[in-house]
């Protein structure tokens, strides 16, 4: 990983509006961030940005949130231990929680994963994704990432199919995640699946898509984004 | 940004109280955060943030004796977020009681198809009226909004935000002013907002 504080301060100038920073080894490894860099981000940063990666108590939240983060994401935590998702959100709110979901279609159904940041440990959690998402809003989840682990890495968009069942199912706001490697991508997932927000990395990161042309694309479709 | 500026922030409990402060940072400015009588006093500029309830806010307030304080300050005050809500007569958040400084009762969103509550994200300003708060913006500025209560439009509403429907998103009566959506976290926009308000003397 480079530097965090340069390539969140090129983000922030190419005029993302949000930032996400995940430690995805975080959880398997029993092992928690090294939390001194949120306060740097936090000093540079002037849009909202979330952490996620190891938060598995109120205690390591409020630590996360002092530092200067909006928000704090939970995966693998919140199904070790749902009732984690109502703790959150009783003592912070519902629009700090956000609940990461890692989900691949199996037999026809959308199954969540657990510990996907480590290959040797990711597993079945033995839960439908439709299931759930129910449950994460009725604790009091703020927003739901849906990260679709089939298209993850691969380029080739947005699972469409699968944001769009869970659309319906979703109150709060959604975010797409897993799959962009072209403005099309980002314009069907607005447009067909109706999503909140959509969240990319590596075309980012590997500056194949740069956000001012994307967003100017995006515009040109018919889709409200901040200029 | 004037080096004459001592801005207070009050101490109104919640986590993130520091973004703001780095916010203000990046304009040039160090503010204090602080529940002190005589430091609010003394302020050129003070700014009431507010995170949680309405009604945890207030009984902050006033287990901090701070409501006649606040009522008697002269100088340019901003309230943001539920900050601006408390500046109003009263909140269906608690069903509290508020500051009383500006008309009105600050409801909740209804629940509206397509449209989560709470209201999270960016959204622009339409303009209604010329408050010094809205120097140089246009209607094309988007600010971050995290909130699931909103504040009537109003003859105090200097600019609206539409959610479902339109609500007050910059308020201002005399030295009075408020911002619902967050500053400290609405880029370009949200520090034009901060500058606009230290430059009101």
């Amino acid at each position: 990983m480079g530097d965090i504080i340069e390539l969140a301060s090129r983000y922030r100038d190419e005029g993302a509006d949000e930032l996400v920073f995940y430690d995805i080894t975080a959880s398997p490894d029993g092992r928690t961030v090294d939390r001194s860099w949120i306060t740097r981000i936090a000093k540079i940063l002037d849009i909202p940005f979330c952490v996620a990666g190891g938060i598995k108590s109120v205690e390591e939240a409020e630590q996360v949130l002092g530092e200067g983060a909006e928000k704090i994401s939970v995966n693998s935590p919140a199904l070790s231990n749902p009732e984690l998702i109502n703790r959150l959100s009783e003592r912070f709110g519902a629009q700090c929680v956000v609940i990461g979901i890692d989900s691949q279609t199996v037999d026809g159904d959308f199954r969540v994963y657990q510990f996907t940041g480590d290959p040797t440990r990711t597993r079945d959690s033995a839960r439908r994704t439709v299931d759930w998402v129910r449950e994460v809003q009725e604790r009091g989840a703020g927003e739901i990432v849906l990260n679709c682990m089939a298209s993850d890495g691969v380029r080739s968009g947005y699972d469409l199919a699968q944001l769009k069942v869970v659309r319906q199912l979703c109150k709060v706001p959604l975010i797409a995640s897993g799959g962009a490697g072209a403005p099309e991508h980002f314009r069907d997932v607005f447009i067909q699946a109706q999503v909140d927000g959509a969240l990319a990395a590596s075309v980012f990161h590997s500056g194949n898509i740069a956000i001012p042309d994307l967003k100017k694309y995006l515009k040109s479709e018919g889709v409200e984004i901040r200029p | 940004m004037s080096t004459s500026v001592r801005l207070a922030i009050i101490d109104s409990g919640g986590a993130n109280i520091a973004s703001l402060q780095y916010a203000v940072e990046r304009l040039g400015v160090t503010s204090q955060l602080t529940t002190d009588h005589q430091v609010i006093r003394d302020a050129t500029h003070v700014i009431l943030p507010g995170v949680g309830a309405a009604a945890d806010c207030m009984a902050r307030l006033e287990k901090a004796n701070l409501v006649d304080t606040i009522l008697k300050l002269q100088q340019p005050f901003l309230g943001i977020c539920v900050g601006m809500q408390l500046l109003f007569d009263s909140s269906e958040e608690g069903n509290v009681d508020c500051l009383g400084l500006l008309p009105g009762r600050v409801r909740r969103f209804p629940n509206r198809e397509g449209l989560p509550v709470p209201h999270m994200g960016w959204n622009n300003l339409h303009i209604q009226r010329s408050s010094p708060l809205l120097k140089d913006f246009s209607e094309q500025d988007y600010v971050y909004y995290v909130h699931s209560y909103c504040a009537p439009v109003s003859e105090v509403t200097q600019a609206t935000t539409f959610y479902g429907e339109s609500f007050s998103a910059i308020v201002q009566r005399e030295n009075i002013f408020g911002a619902q959506c967050h500053p400290e976290r609405s880029a370009k926009s949200g520090a034009l907002l901060l500058k606009n308000f230290l430059a009101i003397s």
